[in-house]
């Protein structure tokens, strides 16, 4: 791998960061991190989905005329997501019963045709998919960091298993309560924003 | 009467009680992105509430009369009575959408070019707004019949509206006030949104 690939897959983990810095991708990354476990299946569902389409766009994208191109790239991305959608429910029903309607939205989320538009429609097919793998993987450690400490606050468990000792509770003897202030809507918007506070900190990106 | 009530009901729970934005986190990006300007917000606002009262109620009467299972018998040919179409929904529903955005996107520039101009890029970006298709999404998913998804969704639409006008509305306010650096711009809107968030789940007492 070259030094350009590198960069392209690097550059979207931290200091271009799908959610973080470009600001796409927002809804699924809080609807669906209330437990680790939805958490990682939806990363890895969104990280084929990209991949996939990055490459296939790319690789049509002189064939694509420019009027049409945003059916063309949504036609792609839905056949993708209906394939996936499959999968889960032949697989890992009880967790697509989870996500429900979200694997369905992955065809909206704004990742996948923010990348299509703005790398695969310009880039060969190889640098598309690097450009993929790299925003999949700086959405998915967002989600993930994101569903950590919803679920360990919230629940006091990481992917099911419990956490925190049971002796601490209040309701065994024990001070602590689990705040389940996490568990709903204000909980994930708060954790994401001071995420996005101390990412943004570290990379001295200041909005205007 | 009672129809009435049931309307109303359904009605009040989507626009405060499961408000799409606050609750289901649909449709973040471009209330981010938007919600910077008032009047862009109260145009992408009424934008969503028409679309969506629009394709939802469309998208029903195509999950009617093509894709559930059985639902091709109208056509009398008996080979057809019984095929089961619903796992293309994902890509006729997105289809729907593209093409009523596309009419609503022509309709604004013959007759409002001055609203058509402030919603710039935003309105071909409704097709990927999360919020209309995860209404049709919870629409099908929650099995609600012609009336009902026409209701569900104006209302959605409606409590989307309702949540980027205020959050606008705060925005505003918010450029005279001394933020930290690295919370600027997108991590103050998010904690606000928290914040917002958790005045909605004040609703969540309703009992209707």
């Amino acid at each position: 791998m070259d030094k350009k690939a590198k960069a392209i897959i690097s550059d979207p983990m931290v200091d271009n960061n799908p959610i973080t810095k470009q600001i796409l991708g927002i809804c699924s990354a809080l609807a669906i991190t209330v437990k680790m476990e939805q958490a990682v299946v939806m990363s890895l569902a969104l990280a084929f989905v990209l991949v996939c389409s990055n490459v296939i766009i790319s690789l049509l994208r002189k064939g694509i005329p420019g009027k049409i191109r945003i059916i063309v790239q949504l036609t792609v991305i839905a056949s993708l997501v209906i394939l996936i959608d499959e999968i889960l429910k032949a697989y890992l029903y009880d967790i697509s019963k989870q996500l429900s309607v979200f694997v369905g939205l992955i065809i909206t989320n704004c990742i996948i045709m923010g990348r299509a538009e703005a790398f695969a429609m310009q880039n060969n097919y190889k640098d598309a998919m690097y450009d993929g793998l790299g925003n999949a993987i700086g959405y998915g450690s967002v989600l993930i960091i994101v569903a950590t400490f919803r679920e360990l606050l919230g629940s006091g468990t990481l992917f099911n298993y419990a956490v925190m000792p049971a002796s601490i509770y209040l309701e065994n003897g024990g001070w602590y309560v689990n705040n389940g202030l996490m568990l709903l809507a204000p909980g994930a918007f708060i954790i994401l924003g001071l995420i996005i506070w101390v990412q943004r900190t570290y990379t001295h990106y200041i909005e205007n | 009467m009672e129809l009435l009530e049931h309307y109303l009901s359904l009605a009040t729970k989507a626009i405060f009680i499961e408000n799409i934005l606050l609750s289901y986190f649909l449709g973040m990006c471009s209330f981010l992105a938007i919600s910077k300007k008032i009047e862009a917000s109260i145009g992408l606002g009424f934008a969503v509430i028409f679309v969506n009262g629009i394709t939802v109620p469309l998208n029903y009467l195509i999950k009617e009369f093509f894709l559930n299972e059985g639902a091709l018998s109208w056509v009398g040919v008996p080979s057809l009575a019984m095929v089961d179409l619903s796992f293309l929904s994902f890509i006729t529903f997105i289809a729907t959408i593209a093409a009523m955005v596309q009419l609503v996107e022509m309709l604004l520039d013959k007759f409002s070019p001055a609203l058509y101009n402030s919603l710039g890029i935003f309105l071909p970006l409704i097709a990927v707004n999360c919020s209309i298709l995860g209404a049709s999404l919870f629409m099908s998913e929650r099995g609600y019949d012609f009336g009902e998804s026409a209701v569900f969704g104006v209302s959605s639409g409606a409590g989307f509206a309702l949540a980027i006008i205020s959050m606008a509305a705060i925005r505003f306010k918010l450029k005279y006030s001394n933020i930290p650096d690295g919370l600027k711009g997108l991590g103050i809107t998010m904690i606000l949104t928290g914040l917002l968030s958790m005045a909605y789940l004040a609703f969540s007492g309703i009992n209707l």
